[in-house]
């Protein structure tokens, strides 16, 4: 096999120091009516044919990179990434080395990762970040078990903004199944248009964590301090969902003072990639350090003196304080966070505002003619960032299987998740998209009410 | 290892002071730990507790532990000092690193001096 | 403990490296007339990001990266990690346009080779494990465990059982094991190993009763031993109603050499990451996809791949997504990690087949074994019979106060990375080895003989593993100054706290 490098004869060789005869012999403890099945396999393939079947399929999808033309966002998007976060990504010394158990030899992925908590930090105004979790929902999840611990279980309830992804929320319910809360605020009649200072109806002494989503998951913007303030004064903690681009322009949800901030991280240069891996941001105040889940990088010196990097605080971990443990997670997404690191790097100061304002401007370029189509609308007056709710005059599902015969990925169909808006087209555009692009969604759409 | 003849403990390494009702951890526990990093009290002022309630978590570069009450009784005082300073219960494990002051109390079977010692050095 | 002196900086952070007004990447002018900005409360006054040129990145991350031990650069027997070689095609099959680029939410005709490759790796998969069903949206092996335990609980609770609380867990386990249990709020209760390093039979029929969620065993275990009694082991727990969970970390060992399902688990999680060579990252993505038996499958997570029209004459078969019956819920949003798990692994498992991934656990096993032979005359070995994949040696030697953990950093002077250190808990000064197959008997003879080296140092000349390591870059950390001081961002340069607006106008173009 081409990946085992032993040859017969040191194979003999080998078992002859072990002082058996054959490799058979080494597996006498597995019972013998189940040992040695015969697996139904497709043959091996050689690894040009690997190459070849693997492009086969590959060549069965139709790529927003060419094959069509995507207005589709709603927790994932098409952001241009800039061609070195790719290089240093293959680096063997960074994705084939593991957790960064031995700091001696390690410092490489230490530093990256101490880099990228301050990146996310710089990002959303907090003081803490982890070193990752595995997306958006798990990181918003994470929230949850962290207030809980901070308040050591004695409040039993979250309260969840409807606007918050659909899919988080519904993470969310999977985590806290054994954990005996009580969920409120994003109940089927929840008004969708109120402001999000509706949510403080729920907020009571029994609330460990209030969660909203900036923007929202319908592209609304809300500045979310007066929530915040009323959450602290009955001292629950708020946690901000956060999407990482429109943070280069907004204001940050630390200003705001928010405890916790969340998000996907993959429009920071990581691909789509079919919805995985991204990357789950997780930043918080410094007093929550201890009941923080996953891993954290701190500074310290080596005996040389040397500025060196540790992973610290690892008692709290699940390896250490195993069921008393915050969470379990023992991986973070690590190459992910270094590929946001070497994104924010590149792109910097200047670069990641440019691209969230290519992004505003597009959305609203596009928000302008579309909504002057006759049929379709804005449904909301909100500032947006680079998403939006459109109002259509027929439902969604329609009008994207007439979108996909033009070549165009329609905008996501909000009432699969929300049954009161059935004509509700929730669109995203980004730098990727350009003016032609736009007005040909624009053109079709016109179209499409005319049919 | 250092064990004061006036206290008591317990088999999971909680000293308690029948004079004064105070609680902390041995000696022999925080050197066990090493350097501890973080310690948060588990109970307040006014609350009761039994015998083997956790009273105190406390983690250290390399490990975790609870702190359990060696007595029963209402909780008096908490030492909020310490967790500013987790250090101390390293340096002054059964002076400033008291953790809890029970009042009331009823203590549950606790060993003495002579016999925590020994009961120590048979784990070592 | 705050030292005066000032630490010597081996390479600066992006922070310090930046400087004001430098370009890394330019993007083009909006084509679209610019609209306003929101109003300016909404908006932030600074963005404190480093401001480097490309070259500086670089060069940055290529000196990091230096720092490194890798697979790539050297012999990685990290006990329970599988730190196996990655393949290079892999590298690239998950980086095809095809996958890279497609969204998620894309309608299902758009992405049929997604589906298909999908659809066929859940195949695949229950096809090596022996189970019935299988979701690939677990995002790591933990992830994998919490999907476990959320199954085996609905399981139970959609039978009306509704007084299980305990999940039993044997004291070599992993610590995500009682984490994941503790997460859902389920009781842990440890149960010792007997001296062979198998489950103590005695003490899990004492624990057994009705109030038993189930048992969570990792086999081959942590000291890389299969259970002697494996089959008694799942039938003492199944005739008490309990459920049988597999940590599916060890099944490198297992691969075409028994199937978990056959034996009579009811749930296990894969790492893609360690048995199917896709790369472990610094310490992630993993990939943790979790099978069940036939009785578990309506409980999995949504959605699962399937197939919604069977194929005819003229056209393939439609696949799509399937909601079980009585899933537990999403554990992730989308699908779980497609692009850097999935298809990396789909890669591997191809070019193996059956006979391929037999001959990888031969190997392992092979290898493992001999590392123990050349290792037994200079290490203690507490549990000494024929390993699987991995064994644990003692690193601590008679009359010597020196620990596994200087073992360890002197193995790093040889150019070798430690093994797993102090775990699993039950060996004292635990060293757990585990070589891969992987490895040609040149690396494993010259990791044995530095081994052996070091046991000889640590007679004659025990300084030398206490201040090692003396080859590498950086030496032993302050890791009490770590926790203490809880330096945990990079220092901001003081220009950063002005806001960006006063000197750069928010709108574009005016650069």
């Amino acid at each position: 096999m081409t990946y085992i490098p032993i040859s017969p004869n040191e194979r003999e060789a080998m078992l002859k120091t072990i002082g058996v005869q054959t490799l058979d012999d080494l597996f006498q403890d597995v019972p013998e009516k189940y040992r040695f099945p015969k697996l139904d396999l497709p043959p091996a393939l050689t690894e040009m044919e690997a190459a070849q079947y693997l492009q086969e399929l590959a060549s069965l999808n139709e790529t927003v990179h060419g094959d069509l033309i995507s207005f589709l966002g709603a927790g994932m998007y098409n952001h241009y990434i800039p061609a070195v976060v790719d290089h240093i990504l293959r680096r063997g010394e960074f994705y084939t080395a593991y957790t960064p158990y031995q700091p001696e030899i390690s410092q490489g992925t230490l530093q990256a990762i101490f880099e990228y908590q301050s990146l996310m930090c710089a990002l959303t105004g907090m003081e803490v970040s982890n070193a990752s979790h595995y997306d958006g929902a798990t990181a918003a999840a994470e929230a949850i078990n962290m207030a809980y611990a901070v308040f050591r279980g004695k409040r039993k309830k979250v309260v969840i903004s409807p606007t918050v992804h659909p899919q988080y929320r519904a993470v969310i319910r999977t985590y806290t199944q054994g954990m005996e809360l009580e969920l409120a605020g994003d109940d089927a009649r929840a008004d969708l248009e109120a402001a999000p200072e509706f949510l403080t109806n729920h907020i009571d002494a029994n609330t460990l964590l209030a969660i909203v989503q900036y923007p929202d998951f319908f592209g609304r913007i809300y500045d979310y301090t007066k929530l915040i303030e009323e959450a602290h004064g009955k001292g629950a903690l708020v946690c901000v969902v956060a999407n990482p681009i429109a943070l280069a322009i907004l204001k940050t949800p630390g200003e705001m003072g928010a405890d916790i901030v969340v998000g996907e991280g993959q429009p920071l240069g990581i691909p789509m990639w079919f919805g995985g891996p991204s990357l789950g941001f997780f930043t918080t105040r410094k007093t929550y350090v201890h009941k923080m889940a996953g891993r954290l990088v701190g500074e310290t010196v080596d005996n040389r003196g040397q500025r060196a990097y540790v992973l610290t605080l690892t008692a709290r971990e699940q390896h250490i304080k195993r069921e008393r443990a915050t969470s379990n997670i023992c991986t973070n997404q690590g190459l992910m966070a270094l590929a946001s690191a070497v994104y924010l790097s590149v792109m910097g100061r200047a670069g990641l505002r440019q691209v969230a304002e290519l992004c505003y401007h597009k959305a609203h370029y596009a928000a302008e003619i579309l909504s002057q189509i006759p049929g379709y609308g804005l449904c909301f007056s909100d500032p947006f960032f680079h998403e939006f709710s459109l109002c259509c005059p027929k439902p969604v599902a329609e009008i994207n299987a007439h979108l996909l015969e033009h070549g165009i990925l329609g905008g996501y169909d909000l009432s699969q998740d929300y049954p009161s808006l059935p004509n509700h087209m929730l669109i995203a555009v980004t730098e990727m998209n350009t003016k032609e692009e736009i007005d040909l969604l624009a053109e079709i759409l016109a179209e499409v009410n005319h049919d | 290892m250092n064990a004061p003849s006036r206290l008591k403990y317990t088999k999971t390494d909680e000293w308690y002071d029948p004079a004064t009702g105070k609680v902390g951890l041995t000696d022999y526990a925080q050197s066990h730990l090493s350097d501890i990093v973080f310690v948060e009290i588990l109970v307040e002022a006014g609350e009761t507790v039994e015998v083997g309630k956790a009273i105190a978590s406390v983690e250290s570069v390399k490990a975790s532990a609870e702190v359990y009450a060696p007595a029963a009784g209402v909780v008096a005082e908490v030492n909020k000092a310490i967790a500013e300073k987790p250090e101390t219960l390293n340096q002054d494990p059964y002076g400033q690193g008291w953790l809890i002051r029970i009042e009331n109390s009823l203590p549950g079977d606790l060993m003495d001096a002579d016999a925590y010692i020994r009961y120590c050095e048979e784990r070592d | 403990m705050t030292e005066t002196l000032t630490p010597k900086v081996v390479e600066p952070t992006l922070f310090e490296l930046s400087s004001p007004g430098r370009i890394g990447v330019t993007m083009p002018e909006p084509d679209v007339p610019k609209a306003d900005l929101p109003p300016a409360h909404l908006l932030r006054s600074d963005l404190p990001l480093p401001e480097l040129a490309e070259v500086d990145v670089v060069r940055h991350y290529l000196r990091l990266s230096q720092f490194n031990y890798s697979v790539d650069g050297g012999f990685y027997p990290l006990g329970s990690c599988t730190m196996k070689y990655n393949p290079k095609i892999n590298e690239d099959t998950c980086r095809l346009p095809g996958f890279l680029y497609t969204h998620p939410l894309q309608p299902i005709e758009t992405v049929q080779g997604n589906l298909e490759l999908m659809y066929l790796l859940q195949e695949w998969l229950k096809e090596i494990s022996g189970f019935a069903a299988v979701s690939l949206q677990p995002a790591a092996g933990a992830h994998g465990e919490l999907t476990g335990v959320l199954i085996m609980r609905a399981y139970h609770k959609s039978r009306g059982d509704h007084k299980r609380i305990k999940m039993l867990i044997p004291d070599s386990a992993h610590g995500t094991n009682p984490a994941s249990s503790g997460m859902i709020g389920l009781q842990v209760v440890q149960i010792p190993s007997d001296a062979r390093g198998n489950v103590d039979l005695n003490a899990l029929k004492a624990a057994c009763d009705d109030a038993v969620v189930g048992l969570m065993l990792t086999n081959p275990n942590t000291l890389g031993l299969f259970d002697e009694n494996i089959e008694e082991v799942i039938r003492v727990v199944h005739e008490c109603g309990g459920l049988v969970y597999g940590d599916g970390a060890n099944l490198n060992a297992l691969l075409g050499i028994v199937r978990p399902g056959d034996l009579g688990f009811d749930v296990m999680h894969f790492n893609l990451h360690k048995t199917f060579s896709v790369p472990h990252g610094g310490g992630g993505p993993g990939s943790g996809p979790i099978g069940v038996a036939a009785h578990l499958a309506d409980f999995l997570p949504e959605p699962i791949v399937g197939i919604l029209e069977e194929d005819d004459e003229e056209t393939p078969p439609l696949f799509g997504f399937i909601r079980p019956a009585k899933s537990i819920g999403r554990i992730k949003a989308f699908y779980g990690h497609f692009g850097g798990g999935m298809v990396r692994a789909f890669t591997y498992i191809a070019m193996h087949g059956a006979e391929g991934l037999k001959q990888v656990a031969q190997h392992a096993v092979l290898n493992a074994n001999y590392l123990l032979a050349r290792l037994r005359g200079s290490y203690r070995v507490p549990y000494d019979r024929i390993c699987m994949h991995e064994f644990v040696v003692e690193g601590r030697f008679e009359g010597s106060d020196l620990r596994a953990l200087d073992i360890s950093k002197r193995l790093m002077d040889y150019n070798f990375h430690p093994p797993t250190n102090y775990f699993p808990l039950i060996v004292p000064e635990a060293l757990m080895i585990e070589p891969t197959e992987t490895e040609n008997k040149a690396t494993l003879d010259a990791f044995a003989d530095a081994m052996i080296q070091i046991a000889e140092e640590a007679r004659t000349n025990p300084d030398l593993l206490r201040a090692a390591p003396h080859n590498t870059l950086f030496g032993r950390m302050d890791e009490v100054r770590a926790a203490r001081e809880l330096v945990l961002c990079c220092w901001l340069p003081e220009d950063y706290s002005k806001p960006l607006t006063d000197e750069q106008p928010a709108s574009l173009g005016e650069r």
